[in-house]
């Protein structure tokens, strides 16, 4: 176990120095193949006042004059050993990892991602939660009644949920519940509150939203649990436990519902990962200044460092959910062996 | 110009040789909000337009908090390092300049008064050197007194524009400085004393290039505002600006928002323009536009900050709800839309081709191009209502403004063009509302006989490589440019003198005139600059703008509105030439 949990570890640095050489790549190859200088590329962080001199020297200071090898080399130490930065009146030490500093804001990229990561976590997990019990509750509770009224309601609203854009529904459910329209009792957009300010109001502020991300996340979870609980109650081995007088209920969960997990534990890990990545539509319609925002402001200023931190952070969120998925693998299916 | 969020520029002086491109363009109840009708209090009555001519539900009550939000970031909230018409409003209230736009409705509110100073600037008689005397006991947030020599410094520092490359450039042009002097960072120790000084404690002294007459306008900017030597940090002064004005930051977290709190340092003695009434500002950022919009039309939040006017849903909702509409202000602002009308390209050399496309325009469809009525109204002439000494001219009139075919026809033979040209229109890719310009234009122009070729070009490099590089003007035959200016200042030169003057126009490109290159609009300029007699100026302002106008050289769009909505349980809602949006420092709450 230790050790494949080892290898999958140097796999996923592997990896995302494949994501950090690529992310680096299409920054700065693309457009210096269309004919951008490096005071051409300065000029977008120096405001609209910038005289050609003023660019010159914010490339130099950026690095922009460096050949590429070089700046990459420059953004993998700093993730490494840390780096300094001259911030005019003096120098600043970014302790490891040092994702950079921002472009635009001139702030460090690390601390930034920490800080809206609570955001975007609070919100995952609670959607999470949401999603996952209702959606494969849902799906079960369809599959041991396929063709009843529940089932066919049930797979329509999956149906919507599913066919449903998050900015859509996002707008519908503020309308509804936040403005007055009819009614006024959820949290208005942008009035996030830590946990450790109030946990009650940390969740009033989240409740809209995790709702709104749970609907279209637990729709296709109820519709793969349905699916694969109707081909696992299916199974052989089901009617050798029933046929052993095991209680029905034993029955669904124990072996049915265990048997259909394997596939959507699988989805999980992967939207799971990349929620935490940024929920970007999310984010953005109900005010939450989370990890998927901060990366939208990064690709609208071509923000390197932002558009790094993010890529990098989310990709180590997915690598992480996929490693727990596959150790779950092991736990939920007695069939599998790590090796 | 002022971003909103726009384009910037660069400095009056040093733009007689070289301009720059420009745009065109946790409780969920506020405190003191008057219950859930959202009503004002007694004598204040809801009226569409109620805060454009007087003050709206007057109140000198403090306490309260006042909730704004805003649908992007600042650029910074560092005094050197802002460009926002928007941050220029609001960093008023924590910080404070020498001179100031006064919290009054209408023109009277676009007449600098002295703030940090005791009274306006003293200019020498060549109106190259100007002195500002500070008022006596200012003090910063902590107890330390405001020397004239923290001005200087701030004025010193914000010339660093690697450091701040966010903020206006007018001082690090119009002033003296030392060769290769590079801020105070980079030049540690280096004497600025050539461009600006500290006389002694109380006394700040700017020595120009070039003599200019309205430089109490140019002061009034942010980077006059006061920093210590001491606690300066840079490009992390942001985290944390040293407050000068009523309020001072009790947390500030970027990109997510702050809050203000009373600076217990300030008093009113001190400072006779801000009345300071809401005991705190909580101020939330990258807050979604139309959640934005939505929360204000509740009731949950009091302003939106960027002033620029409620998005395509609200607007129509507003409009359409007599309840909401009386809640509305709609706000002439100091931007003009207009197409440049480019005499280098054939046949636009001769006048009477230029003023064919004056009376062939409907100027309707410019209107509408900007979403109606509400978005501006036709625009005759250059200056908008809201620069003082504001002269309504109209050269070229048409009934309703749909354009006069028979009168452009007219013109058209007189040019030697009687069944029209053809020509093209150059606009910003990613302005759909300059698209709409280009198309109508095409569109009214076929009317008599003028073919139009649209051609988009990309926003960024617009003026620097496309529509603003003369070569390329020619080449492309552009003889028509979709445009707009905003004025960094309210008077006829901030307004004028970037589109109406030909030095500004550069072989490399950059500006955004294109097309005026009259001398006599230059010597007027000049003559601008150095009358100090305010309505003799005014009255050369009037003059440029005729006769840009008899040249044909620009085809006015439209003046630019903005749909603002008054937050509910606010008090001292009002709107000034000055800021041309809700003043935020005259604010209250019930």
């Amino acid at each position: 176990m230790v050790t494949y949990i080892i290898r999958r570890l140097i796999g996923a640095v592997f990896m995302l120095t494949i994501v950090s050489m690529v992310t680096f790549a299409i920054f700065f190859v693309v457009p210096q193949l269309a004919g951008a200088t490096p005071e051409g590329m300065a000029s977008r962080y120096i405001g609209r006042t910038a005289t050609e001199e003023t660019a010159k020297l914010a490339a130099e200071r950026l690095g922009f004059n460096d050949p590429l090898v070089v700046q990459y080399g420059r953004y993998v130490k700093g993730i490494v050993a840390g780096a300094e930065y001259d911030y005019g009146a003096g120098v600043e030490h970014c302790p490891a990892p040092c994702l950079g500093y921002s472009f635009t804001t001139q702030q460090p990229v690390f601390p930034d991602l920490m800080n809206r990561l609570p955001v975007t976590l609070s919100l995952a997990l609670g959607a999470a939660v949401l999603w996952v019990g209702i959606g494969v509750g849902i799906g079960v509770l369809s599959a041991l009644r396929r063709g009843s009224v529940f089932d066919r309601t049930a797979m329509i609203v999956a149906l919507a949920g599913v066919s449903l854009p998050i900015f859509f529904t996002a707008l519908i459910s503020m309308q509804l519940f936040s403005y007055g329209n009819p009614f006024d009792f959820a949290a208005k957009g942008g009035t996030y509150t830590t946990i450790q300010d109030s946990l009650p109001l940390w969740a009033y502020s989240l409740l809209l939203p995790w709702v709104t991300l749970a609907f279209q996340f637990a729709a296709s979870y109820a519709r793969l649990t349905r699916a694969g609980m109707l081909e696992t109650m299916g199974e052989d081995y089901i009617r050798t436990a029933r046929a052993k007088g095991l209680r029905e209920r034993n029955v669904v969960f124990k072996h049915g519902l265990r048997g259909a997990l394997t596939p959507i534990i699988t989805i999980f890990g992967l939207d799971f990962g990349l929620l935490i990545g940024g929920a970007v539509l999310t984010e953005s319609a109900f005010s939450l200044n989370g990890l998927g925002k901060y990366a939208i402001q990064g690709i609208t200023d071509q923000d390197l460092p932002k558009v790094m931190g993010v890529t990098l952070l989310a990709a180590v969120f997915v690598v992480v959910a996929n490693l727990i998925v596959d150790l779950l693998y092991a736990v939920v299916d007695p069939r599998v062996r790590l090796s | 110009m002022r971003r909103k969020p726009v384009w910037a520029m660069t400095a009056v002086s040093a733009a007689l040789a070289m301009g720059l491109a420009a745009c065109g363009g946790t409780s969920s109840t506020p405190s003191g909000e008057s219950g859930s009708s959202g009503q004002p209090a007694a004598g204040a009555k809801n009226a569409f337009n109620a805060a454009l001519t007087g003050v709206f539900n007057p109140s000198t009550k403090k306490g309260g908090t006042l909730k704004l939000a805003n649908s992007g970031d600042w650029d910074s909230l560092d005094p050197a390092d802002t460009y926002y018409n928007y941050s220029w409003n609001f960093i008023r209230l924590y910080g404070r300049s020498l001179t100031f736009f006064p919290g009054k409705p209408g023109v009277e509110g676009a007449k600098p008064v002295p703030d940090l100073a005791a009274e306006l600037g003293k200019p020498s008689d060549d109106l190259k050197t100007w002195t500002y005397t500070l008022r006596d006991g200012l003090k910063y947030e902590d107890g330390s007194p405001i020397l004239a020599k923290d001005v200087a410094y701030a004025v010193a520092r914000a010339y660093d524009k690697v450091t701040f490359p966010n903020g206006p450039t007018y001082l690090n042009e119009m002033l003296d400085w030392p060769k290769d002097y590079q801020g105070p960072y980079k030049s540690k120790g280096a004497d600025y004393s050539s461009a600006v000084e500290a006389t002694d404690d109380k006394t700040v002294v700017f020595h120009l290039k070039e003599p200019y007459s309205g430089f109490d306008n140019i002061v009034q900017m942010s980077p006059t505002i006061p920093v210590p030597e001491a606690k300066d940090t840079g490009a992390k002064y942001k985290e944390h600006v040293v407050s000068s004005g009523p309020y001072m930051f009790e947390k500030n977290e970027i990109g997510k928002g702050f809050t203000l709190v009373r600076n217990p340092h300030w008093s009113e003695a001190i400072d006779p323009n801000r009345p300071a009434l809401p005991d705190r500002y909580e101020v939330s950022t990258n807050v979604n536009a139309d959640d934005m919009d939505n929360r204000i039309l509740s009731g949950d939040l009091h302003v939106a900050l960027e002033g620029s006017g409620v998005g395509t849903a609200a607007l129509s909702k507003v409009l359409t709800d007599p309840a909401l509409k009386e809640r509305a202000d709609n706000v002439t602002q100091q931007r003009l839309w207009y197409t440049s009308i480019n005499p280098t390209v054939k046949p636009f050399d001769k006048l009477d081709c230029r003023v064919a496309v004056q009376y062939a325009m409907d100027k309707t469809a410019y209107v509408a191009a900007y979403g109606g009525p509400t978005g501006g109204e036709i625009a005759t002439n250059l200056v908008p209502p809201t620069i003082p000494g504001f002269k309504k001219i109209d050269l070229y009139p048409s009934p309703e403004g749909k354009g006069d075919v028979a009168k452009a026809k007219e013109a058209l033979t007189k040019c030697g063009q009687p069944n029209g040209f053809a020509t093209s229109v150059s606009y910003r890719a990613e302005r759909p509302k300059e698209k709409a310009v280009a198309e109508a234009l095409k569109e009214s122009l076929a009317r008599v006989g003028i073919t139009v070729e649209i051609k988009p070009y990309a926003q960024k490099d617009y003026f620097s490589s496309f529509a603003g590089k003369p070569s390329f003007v020619v080449k492309e035959n552009l003889g028509l440019v979709v445009n707009g200016w905003g004025s960094d200042w309210p008077d006829g030169y901030g307004f004028l003198q970037q589109i109406t003057d030909s030095r500004v126009i550069r072989d490399g490109g950059g500006s955004s005139n294109t097309s005026v290159r009259i001398p006599e609009v230059d010597k007027l300029l000049d003559q601008a600059r150095l009358e100090q007699d305010v309505t003799k100026r005014e009255a050369l302002y009037a003059q440029i703008d005729e006769k840009v106008m008899q040249e044909s050289v620009i085809l006015p769009g439209i003046w630019a509105k903005a749909l603002l909505v008054r937050g509910q349980g606010l008090t001292n809602v009002l709107v000034s030439d000055g800021q041309q949006m809700y003043d935020y420092v005259a604010l209250g709450v019930q």
